[in-house]
């Protein structure tokens, strides 16, 4: 425990102390992948046999239901991403550096996934694969920066430097965001008149948006059930490169 | 219902693709996580354990 | 003040002493001018018409060549370590070095934008305005440039991943620094480039210092 903790750590820092974090988080794994499992099915079956063909998009709004929720879940997992970043920065959470390293890559394909989705219904749409709309364009730039600080962690070898100084991109990313979507749009309106479609219209009629909502659910959950086990991973990843540092030092002392 | 099938291939690829990818994604996760589970059981077996783990906390 | 300017001095005397390397900078920036007519054809109404896009992204590329040394060769024989301990606050040493790095390889690159123009077939007036929306614009390439250095001073293969990081980052500055020659929109890109280099040329020494105290715990 923590020296500048007088007597009893207050509940969070106690959940979060990786040794409990690991005790705790053992009994969230089996609920979380049923429920995964349970809203992915609902989902689908809202998604292909209990929801109508839109006025407007015939049967390619079926790929808005898998469109969408990785949109969102590529936002999310970059603001859980600078949450943790805080954390690290402020409060030197030994927590937080694992939840970035392991949400990085998670990250990274719920975006591939969001592009390459909305690249397969901006072909009929839109008559192309790749459009340089302002969101397909904004979400390429928000995969690379993901790729970048996936690529700054693989560079570093001490892992605790490197979660205090990937923090730091993390936050400079995310004061970016803002202003990249910001200036993404403005180049897009230079370029072309606004007449694109845009993807979602004023009113969603409730026989879409079931569908659509159990399936960002569904998504969120999966994101979440692979957040705990990456971070249990690593943690333990951890455990194991001290031991055995720690076993060849004794080798060495024999 | 699905309807006409207009586009069904571009739908098909789009649900196979993800589905696809996301697999991937997850086998990659428990892949990772049972092979660190498994470098410690033989550091284990070798006897290098934390010292705390001697006495359950 | 005068430990502020006494750096700058000793980066760009270093600089100087090494030899050329502002040159070499400048040469590369118009190599990349002279091959693109060999890419895309030398009709001069089209290289015309993408001159300024080409001088902004031969800027850019530059920029990036010559990041690495911004914080490395002092990391490595230890300079760092002793600007670190200095009375000057790590912040301002940073401030110095992007202003530094800035006269070293900014300026001659803007000196050499006539040739790129007199090259790519540009009207006097593109000329002006590309030279000064680099002149806005370049200052926050240069910061983004030292955060990105300072997050990967202490990695042997840094030279690389900076690029990669701070690329995406730097992107609504060449947006709006080309956008600056747009007839209508043109005076609203101007406005969003001074603040936007205001902004990051502001912050990005607190963010680099930051980086570069972890780097040498």
């Amino acid at each position: 425990m923590s020296v500048d903790t007088v007597k009893q750590p207050n509940w969070f820092s106690r959940l979060a102390h990786p040794g409990q974090f690991l005790a705790w988080s053992r009994y969230l794994i089996w609920p979380l992948a049923i429920a995964t499992g349970l809203s992915f099915a609902i989902g689908l079956w809202f998604a292909f046999f209990n929801s109508p063909e839109d006025y407007q998009m015939g049967d390619m709004v079926r790929v808005m239901y898998v469109h969408v929720p990785n949109a969102w879940l590529s936002q999310l997992v970059y603001g859980v991403m600078a949450v943790s970043a805080l954390g690290t920065l402020v409060w030197r959470h030994p927590l937080a550096d694992v939840a970035n390293k392991a949400a990085a890559p998670l990250g990274a394909v719920f975006t591939a996934l969001a592009l390459y989705t909305g690249s397969l219904w901006g072909r009929p749409t839109w008559g192309t694969f790749w459009e340089w709309d302002g969101r397909m364009t904004s979400t390429l730039v928000l995969l690379l920066i993901y790729l970048g600080i996936i690529a700054l962690w693989r560079a570093f070898d001490d892992q605790l430097k490197a979660g205090r100084i990937i923090a730091i991109v993390t936050l400079v990313g995310a004061l970016n965001i803002p202003v990249i979507k910001f200036s993404v749009d403005w180049w897009n309106t230079l370029h072309q008149p606004a007449s694109v479609f845009t993807k979602d219209g004023p009113k969603m009629p409730g026989s879409i948006l079931t569908p659509l909502l159990v399936m960002m659910l569904a998504f969120t959950l999966l994101f979440a059930l692979l957040q705990v086990v990456r971070m249990r991973t690593e943690i333990l990843r951890r455990r194991a490169e001290t031991l055995s540092r720690q076993a060849a030092l004794q080798g060495v002392a024999k | 219902m699905i309807g006409d099938g207009a586009h069904i291939e571009f739908i098909a690829w789009a649900y196979v693709g993800v589905a696809v990818l996301t697999v991937a994604l997850v086998a990659y996760v428990v892949w990772d996580s049972v092979r660190v589970d498994a470098r410690l059981k033989a550091l284990d077996k070798a006897g290098i354990r934390r010292r705390s783990d001697e006495s359950k906390r | 003040m005068s430990a502020f300017r006494a750096l700058i001095g000793r980066d760009l005397k270093l600089a100087f002493r090494a030899g050329g390397e502002a040159l070499t900078l400048v040469l590369f920036f118009v190599m990349v001018a002279v091959i693109v007519p060999f890419a895309i054809g030398p009709d001069r109404p089209q290289l015309t018409r993408l001159a300024p896009g080409i001088v902004w992204i031969a800027a850019f590329l530059s920029m990036l060549l010559g990041l690495d040394r911004l914080f490395r060769n002092d990391d490595e024989d230890g300079s760092l370590t002793l600007l670190r301990h200095a009375g000057l606050p790590l912040e301002a040493v940073v401030a110095a070095k992007v202003i530094a790095h800035w006269l070293m390889t900014a300026l001659p690159l803007l000196l050499a934008t006539p040739v790129l123009a007199l090259l790519l077939s540009m009207s006097w007036a593109q000329w002006g305005q590309t030279v000064l929306a680099l002149l806005i614009g370049t200052p926050a390439l240069v910061s983004f440039g030292a955060l990105g250095a300072a997050v990967t001073v202490g990695l042997r293969r840094g030279g690389l991943i900076a690029p990669v990081l701070i690329l995406p980052l730097s992107i609504p500055i060449m947006i709006f620094g080309v956008g600056m020659m747009d007839p209508l929109a043109g005076s609203g890109a101007t406005l969003f480039l001074i603040a936007l280099s205001l902004v990051v040329t502001a912050f990005s020494p607190f963010a680099a210092a930051l980086a570069l105290r972890v780097a040498g715990e």
